[in-house]
């Protein structure tokens, strides 16, 4: 929003901080608060009340307040604004806040504190949010002098939205917000002790096409860092100038259209087996604006063994952080590939693509189809049908491995979910904030009975807004992912992990949200098609599965692509064989 | 870590940096150690010539690949102004102790030589005690300790390292 003469009389006036408060998110644009009232954050509630500038969206946790921001910001590209209260409203916040620094969100989250004078002496509704924010933010800070709050709050916004983006928490303690000040919002703001480098290094990028342009078997290996800089057109841009096979990880998800035939899907602990295996085989590997996580890399000595490394990043410290890069590249990845692209030739991959096809005819993912509903089917049915063109939200274990997998990405920031700390209870909250945030492509929750219980009182934020959001549970009865675990290495000694659920249709009807449940898989894409036509509002669908299904291919935590389990379902070809041919050749 | 980490590779650094004098920047810096596992051997922290800058030296060690990471995690913390890995530099050091030593009659006067080959200085006295000031780097203060210890060592008190470049690289 740029400002207009309206906000600009603002300038100059003495007000209160809580007013100074939301003229602040007024100028920067901001157009949706997610927040909880409470006792001292009241007099900023005050001036709320007969703004029309923001919309603040009432949820109904503290959680889910910081969820939905994420999922808001992950959706628009713009940092995601919280305002909670003291105390327990501040602790409550502390998931997302995790979640939102573990996957590099953007996220203004105030806090109210108490006044300045109790700070420490153990007040009511007190908590150090500062202190326990501290490792979780990327930075944060306690407003202590009305004088400081407007370019305090500009350097929030600053730092939250630029280099690596991340969340940045400001305490306001409720006499500061009573405080009179003269309002005056920094036009602009720079912090000596703050600069990241956005250029890359000319040198560096060079040494980076020289390695490229001699490349027989290059792989991209994309993450959420190409998505946070926009640069998708970037990226399809090289795969396509360089005919490269590209690989995603769980953030990169939607970066390269997936129905292309150069992209392999993600790779990692449930990536595809031709993904997992082209890592392994390919001779330069291109990584951008990923960070090498474990579940990517399982054993890290072993990860992409044969490759030469180019890893380009905009945080130094996520370079060479898990494995050694032969060619560092620190910048911006949409500025870097600008002047990369430049340099690089095409290559002749015809043989690589090849056997790339070949892997990808022989291990393709798939599930048993014997007439029962499984999680696969709803999510394969769900990509068919809309071909992509819908905003994903997913919680957290099998169910969101499975929408990674199954789900046939295209565009940039329709894949949300929480990937760094894989946050149970992430996708409703998150999917809200999307749909807050984004009305031209449908929104979609997917969560298992598991994660959907821990943030279920969200459904009262959808059903009093009446988003048009469409919520997928996939019921298995189970905590899937750890009862996978338990099947496998821990003898299928099950402890605790099958999990009742209410009703779930009944649940959401009591909420006024329409529902359906699903048991057979004949009934899944008559149900998605009702769901998406429903575009007034929102809708719940259970979609009960079976209860032990396992998510495949697994690279068990720590190993390498030799220990890859593939389905059980029939290959074409024998598996033992076809890996005995390809590590004869590695 | 992705190389492993012997002992053999482990060296002790000497890391001196400049950071906005905010309170909690002391906080964030040893949250950080204490959070990514690194060892502090010593940390100090003073003002600088400039009221709104601090300087900590920090002591640490560990392999190539884990100081890199040091580095470049102080670097990120947005009050961080500058970082510099003074160990393959010529650069200054000291550290301080007090040590109040027991002492009789006797041995007043041996102790006091002790203090003068080192060029430490006396700076308290007491009919059962003496109590040195010594200055120089760890291996100076080391070895003073080392010397008094058998006179019976009442207590101690010893700063961290505080360290600056030199000048002129190179020179002696």
């Amino acid at each position: 929003m740029t400002p207009t003469k309206a906000q600009d009389n603002h300038q100059g006036k003495l007000m209160t901080g809580a007013e100074i408060f939301v003229r602040c998110l007024v100028e920067e644009g901001v157009d949706t608060l997610f927040g909880y009232p409470g006792g001292v954050v009241i007099g900023i509630y005050d001036v709320l009340h007969d703004l029309t500038h923001i919309k603040h969206i009432l949820t109904r946790h503290e959680q889910g307040a910081t969820h939905a921001a994420e999922g808001y910001s992950k959706a628009t590209g713009r940092p995601g604004v919280v305002l909670v209260t003291s105390g327990p409203g501040a602790t409550n916040a502390v998931t997302g806040i995790a979640d939102a620094y573990m996957d590099s969100i953007p996220l203004v989250v105030f806090t109210g504190q108490v006044v300045t004078k109790l700070i420490g002496n153990d007040a009511f509704q007190e908590v150090d949010i500062v202190g326990i924010t501290r490792p979780i933010t990327k930075h944060n800070y306690l407003v202590k002098d009305v004088n400081e709050l407007a370019r305090t709050i500009k350097a929030a916004f600053y730092i939250a939205t630029t280099g690596r983006p991340g969340p940045v928490l400001v305490d306001l303690p409720k006499d500061v917000l009573a405080a009179k000040a003269v309002f005056e919002y920094p036009k602009t703001i720079s912090l000596r002790s703050y600069n990241p480098v956005v250029d890359g290094n000319i040198r560096q990028i060079k040494k980076a096409a020289e390695l490229i342009n001699e490349a027989k078997r290059p792989l991209l290996y994309v993450g959420g860092g190409v998505i946070s800089s926009n640069a998708s057109a970037e990226v399809r841009a090289l795969a396509d100038k360089l005919h490269a096979p590209i690989t995603t990880t769980l953030h990169g998800l939607g970066a390269y259209p997936e129905q292309s035939k150069l992209s392999l899907g993600m790779l990692g602990m449930h990536g595809t087996w031709y993904s997992n295996v082209a890592v392994d085989q390919c001779d330069v590997l291109i990584a951008i604006g990923a960070r090498f996580d474990d579940r990517v890399t399982g054993k890290v000595e072993e990860f992409a063994k044969n490759a030469k490394k180019i890893h380009i990043d905009i945080d130094p410290s996520a370079i060479s952080k898990n494995v050694p890069a032969d060619v560092p590249i620190v910048g911006d990845v949409k500025r870097v590939l600008k002047q990369l692209n430049e340099l690089v030739k095409p290559l002749d991959t015809k043989e690589w693509l090849k056997t790339i096809d070949g892997w990808k005819a022989e291990h393709p993912l798939r599930y048993k189809q014997d007439g029962s509903l499984r999680a696969q089917h709803v999510i394969d049915k769900l990509g068919e049908i809309t071909d992509g063109d819908a905003i994903v939200v997913s919680d957290v274990g099998q169910s969101q491995m499975w929408t990674a997998q199954f789900f046939k990405w295209k565009h940039p920031r329709t894949q949300i979910t929480s990937g760094g700390l894989g946050t149970m209870g992430f996708s409703l909250p998150a999917a809200m904030g999307a749909a807050f945030g984004r009305r031209d492509l449908p929104v979609v929750c997917i969560s298992g009975d598991g994660g959907f219980q821990m943030n279920i009182q969200e459904l009262a934020t959808v059903a009093q807004n009446n988003l048009p959001l469409k919520i997928f549970i996939i019921n298995n009865g189970y905590l899937g992912m750890v009862r996978q675990w338990q099947e496998f290495f821990w003898k299928k000694r099950y402890s605790h992990t099958q999990i009742t659920s209410p009703d779930f249709v009944k649940v959401a009807e009591a909420y006024g949200i329409p529902a359906q449940r699903v048991s057979s898989p004949a009934d899944v894409e008559a149900t998605i098609r009702k769901a998406l036509a429903h575009k007034d509002g929102p809708m719940l669908v259970e979609f009960v599965v079976v209860p032990e299904e396992n998510v495949f291919p697994m690279i068990p935590a720590g190993q390498t692509v030799n220990e890859i389990m593939d389905s059980p379902e029939p290959l074409k070809q024998s598996h033992a064989t076809h890996k005995t041919m390809i590590h004869a050749k590695g | 870590m992705a190389s492993s980490t012997t002992n053999e590779h482990v060296k002790q650094h000497t890391i001196s940096m400049t950071v906005e004098n905010h309170f909690g920047t002391l906080n964030r810096i040893a949250g950080l150690f204490a959070a990514k596992g690194y060892n502090i051997d010593s940390l100090t922290v003073g003002p600088t010539e400039d009221d709104a800058v601090s300087r900590m030296t920090i002591v640490t060690r560990g392999d190539d690949q884990i100081i890199e990471q040091i580095m470049k995690q102080l670097h990120k913390l947005i009050d961080t102004i500058k970082v510099v890995d003074l160990t393959d530099d010529t650069f200054v050091d000291r550290e301080l102790a007090l040590v109040k030593v027991q002492c009789t009659p006797t041995s007043r006067m041996e102790i006091m030589q002790i203090s003068e080959i080192f060029r430490t200085k006396v700076v308290d006295v007491s009919p059962k005690t003496l109590t040195i000031e010594a200055t120089g780097s760890q291996l100076k203060v080391d070895a003073v300790i080392n010397m008094l210890k058998p006179f019976g060592i009442k207590e101690l008190a010893r700063t961290g390292r505080v360290a600056i470049k030199r000048e002129f690289q190179g020179e002696a």
